[in-house]
């Protein structure tokens, strides 16, 4: 079986006038943690909404499983999509459906299990993210972190080859961090899929994934493990892994001099 | 000059885009709507929260209409001695046009908005784009059931708007002012056309529904997904929907009802 699983070729895409990616390659294998990290508004949500077949790309192709997702009839895409799981920043849980409802909604429309099994399917998922006990709450009762938990439970429920994981630690508390870093590298290892996390935090991503790629402006800066990263002779790697104010990517966003600047205000 | 010519150019350009884009999402949402056989609790859902549960106002709005025509065709035939056309004139003009155009109006500010409100919401909160990505389509399972959902209820809303009216006229007629109800009740049942009035009026309704409903499922799915863009989307859908049935219904009249 090919090793590669994600196949990104020459990539293009631009919002309106701003161009967000300019030529962008690369290859995601088919097993391990593959972070793909980035400074904000670089695209990299962009990214997975491309590799999901939710936006289309101006140029250039992306191949899942050794199908062009951008070549797919609409029925063909869903199919890809039942082996595709991906966690949205916020969750995205149905909020007029219960936890377990949740959970259970993509295997009420794609399979046709009985009422027990599945019973038992969707509490063995919650369990395997620690809410079990949450099963009969309401999305609206659970906080940022334990609804990111059901929604990967629900991500998992139809043993998908691949996991999307869209900034999945923004906003969370460090025990909240904590348990979600640690999910994602279980559930990788005992599931034995692709995982991608896009993320700029920087060491919670890097301790546990095991392929990383830089992005920026569009393009691929450098790729490596997470010891050949922080290594890097590169200016701008270094800047991004340890988080210095200033350095190739500067503090200024682009402006006039400050005195033409202040200048110009004094006379208007 | 030419920048205001330019600017005219490209709002008008997007008008049409935007047309373009909603007739699309009509045919989409149409077609849609045959996986509900297959589903028919998802519309039955929607049924109740934009049938049933606009039923309330549409009665008062109803009772209070009827109630309010009576005492003004009363107190403008009385002075003719022909109060006791009362009837026929509350009737008609409930069945032809109070009737579906003031029940499309509850409808856009009461169902049309909270189904904006709710679409957009959704569409912000990812949960469009995550039913997508469990392979499940938001058109079939979000956008169908409650587009149909307005078109069925509409007809049905209007109807019990005229016949509430109906009542709430005889119990000031009647009841309040002392007419006879004999007159009351035998002039409409020889003026009123099962056809001509009846029928044209659920036809209204009818085409009242699929255009509150249109509009409103589509402002909330082409929202700009942030608060201030939900707020002008639900505004856009009551603003909307009440000049396109009030446009509408000029033309639907002049097409039915001229002689």
């Amino acid at each position: 079986m090919n090793q590669i699983l994600v196949k990104i070729r020459d990539l293009h895409f631009s919002r309106g006038e701003r161009k967000i990616f300019d030529g962008l390659s690369l290859d995601i294998p088919r097993s391990g943690i593959t972070a793909i990290m980035g400074p904000s508004g670089t695209g990299k949500t962009t990214l997975l909404k491309l590799i999901a077949g939710q936006l289309r790309p101006e140029q250039g192709s992306i191949e899942v499983d050794g199908e062009n997702v951008h070549r797919l009839k609409t029925r063909e895409l869903f199919e890809l999509r039942k082996r595709m799981g991906m966690l949205f920043q916020t969750g995205a849980l149905l909020t007029d459906l219960s936890v377990f409802e949740n959970v259970a909604y993509p295997l009420r429309e794609h399979t046709r299990l009985d009422e027990a099994m599945l019973r038992h399917l969707v509490l063995l998922k919650l369990n395997a993210v620690g809410l079990r006990g949450a099963a009969q709450l309401m999305p609206s009762q659970l906080s940022g972190g334990m609804a990111r938990r059901v929604a990967l439970a629900r991500a998992i429920a139809l043993d998908p080859m691949m996991i999307m994981y869209d900034e999945p630690f923004t906003g969370q508390d460090p025990i909240s961090m904590g348990v979600l870093v640690s999910l994602i590298k279980e559930l990788n290892d005992a599931l034995d899929i692709c995982s991608i996390v896009v993320s700029h935090d920087v060491p919670e991503t890097l301790s546990i994934a095991n392929q990383v790629h830089i992005i920026s402006a569009g393009r691929l800066v450098e790729s490596g493990t997470p010891e050949q990263l922080g290594n890097s002779q590169s200016e701008w790697t270094h800047q991004f892994i340890h988080g210095d104010a200033d350095g190739p990517v500067p503090f200024h966003y682009p402006a006039k001099p400050l005195l033409e600047d202040l200048f110009q205000a004094g006379r208007a | 000059m030419i920048d205001r010519l330019a600017n005219l150019g490209a709002t008008t350009l997007a008008a049409f885009e935007r047309l373009g884009r909603a007739s699309v999402f009509l045919l989409v949402v149409l077609a849609s709507c045959t996986s509900l056989l297959r589903r028919p609790s998802l519309l039955v859902k929607q049924l109740y929260s934009v049938g049933v549960q606009t039923l309330i106002i549409v009665i008062v709005a109803g009772l209070f209409v009827g109630m309010v025509m009576a005492l003004q065709s009363y107190y403008g035939l009385v002075d003719f001695g022909a109060e006791d056309s009362v009837g026929v004139m509350v009737v008609l003009s409930l069945l032809r046009e109070l009737g579906p155009v003031v029940t499309a109006l509850l409808f856009a500010g009461r169902a049309g908005s909270a189904l904006t409100a709710e679409i957009g919401l959704m569409k912000a909160t990812e949960q469009l784009s995550g039913m997508e990505m469990m392979a499940v389509n938001p058109m079939q399972r979000v956008m169908a059931p409650r587009f149909l959902a307005g078109v069925i209820s509409m007809p049905l809303l209007a109807t019990i708007f005229s016949a509430v009216g109906v009542l709430g006229a005889y119990l000031v007629a009647v009841q309040m002012l002392g007419l006879d109800y004999g007159p009351f009740w035998s002039q409409p049942q020889a003026k009123v056309d099962l056809y001509d009035d009846l029928y044209n009026g659920i036809i209204k309704s009818l085409v009242f529904g699929v255009v509150a409903a249109w509009i409103a499922v589509f402002e909330g799915y082409d929202c700009v997904p942030t608060s201030e863009g939900l707020g002008q989307a639900t505004t856009r859908t009551v603003v909307y929907s009440s000049l396109a049935v009030l446009f509408l219904d000029f033309i639907l009249t002049a097409l039915m009802f001229s002689k």
